[in-house]
């Protein structure tokens, strides 16, 4: 079970500003542990779904190019106080975690 | 005889059940295009086909990146009907870092923050009615951020 989702989440008019940190190690299957010398394995958020109550609103696909402790940011339209956001990840490990929060 | 129509019917009625289900643009993660060596590769797995350079797409980046570690880019469009946003670092070894699927409710922007191996032209990939637009932008990286 990933970490929980740190969301800052602000309405400006009708506009819904996001942002979300999250914390992993994004391994990219390329960095070398220098005690052991061997590859670390690949490790890294693959999907990032995002949805305003209940409905998707934006899905994020990353590969093994987004940095550590991933941090990404959107914008969408019809959100009101009091409505739902919740962001869930899943990993290439299988590991997930969801956040939900509620527009203040 | 029986049989056979049974199978045909229940074939039309997965047929028809696939097909009310509303058309996303990825049903999944396109593995291939994250897994390609090749920018352009990279965005003809995603998105079938190559963009052309737009100047309503915007991307936000900086002109020297002192850690390739952590490179914060913003990607937004003045292009109406946005489907998706996509990322690629043309010199990373797998080069589409990042694509996110918008809906109609979104607003055309997205922020994330990639890694950089070394200097490299970045592109903006975005696709908007149908179509496929671009923008780049060249950026120096001080210290790689794939290798560590």
């Amino acid at each position: 079970m990933g970490k929980p989702i740190k969301i800052r989440a602000k309405i400006k008019g009708d506009i819904a500003e996001v942002k979300a940190l999250m914390e992993h190690p994004m391994e990219s299957g390329a960095r070398i542990n220098a005690d052991t010398g061997e590859a670390v394995p690949k490790h890294y958020i693959k999907e990032v779904v995002c949805k305003h109550n209940g409905n998707v609103v934006n899905t994020a696909y990353w590969g093994t190019g987004v940095s550590k402790n991933p941090y990404m940011a959107f914008k969408f339209k019809g959100a009101k106080s009091g409505d739902t956001l919740e962001i869930s990840w899943i990993d290439n490990t299988g590991d997930t975690s969801t956040t939900e929060i509620a527009f203040k | 005889m029986n049989l056979r129509r049974r199978a045909l019917v229940k074939g039309l009625l997965v047929a028809a059940a696939v097909m009310a289900v509303p058309r996303w643009l990825f049903a999944a993660r396109p593995d291939a295009a994250f897994n390609a060596n090749d920018a352009d590769a990279a965005i003809t797995d995603a998105f079938g086909g190559p963009a052309t350079e737009s100047d309503q797409v915007m991307l936000k980046i900086p002109d020297i990146a002192e850690n390739g570690a952590v490179v914060p880019v913003t990607i937004s469009t003045d292009l109406a009907d946005v489907e998706a946003i996509a990322v690629v670092v043309e010199k990373n070894p797998t080069p589409l870092a990042a694509l996110f699927e918008l809906t109609p409710q979104s607003v055309p922007e997205v922020s994330v923050r990639i890694k950089m191996g070394e200097s490299s032209n970045v592109r903006a990939v975005v696709k908007a009615g149908g179509k496929l637009y671009s923008a780049s932008k060249e950026v120096k990286v001080t210290i790689g951020g794939c290798g560590g």
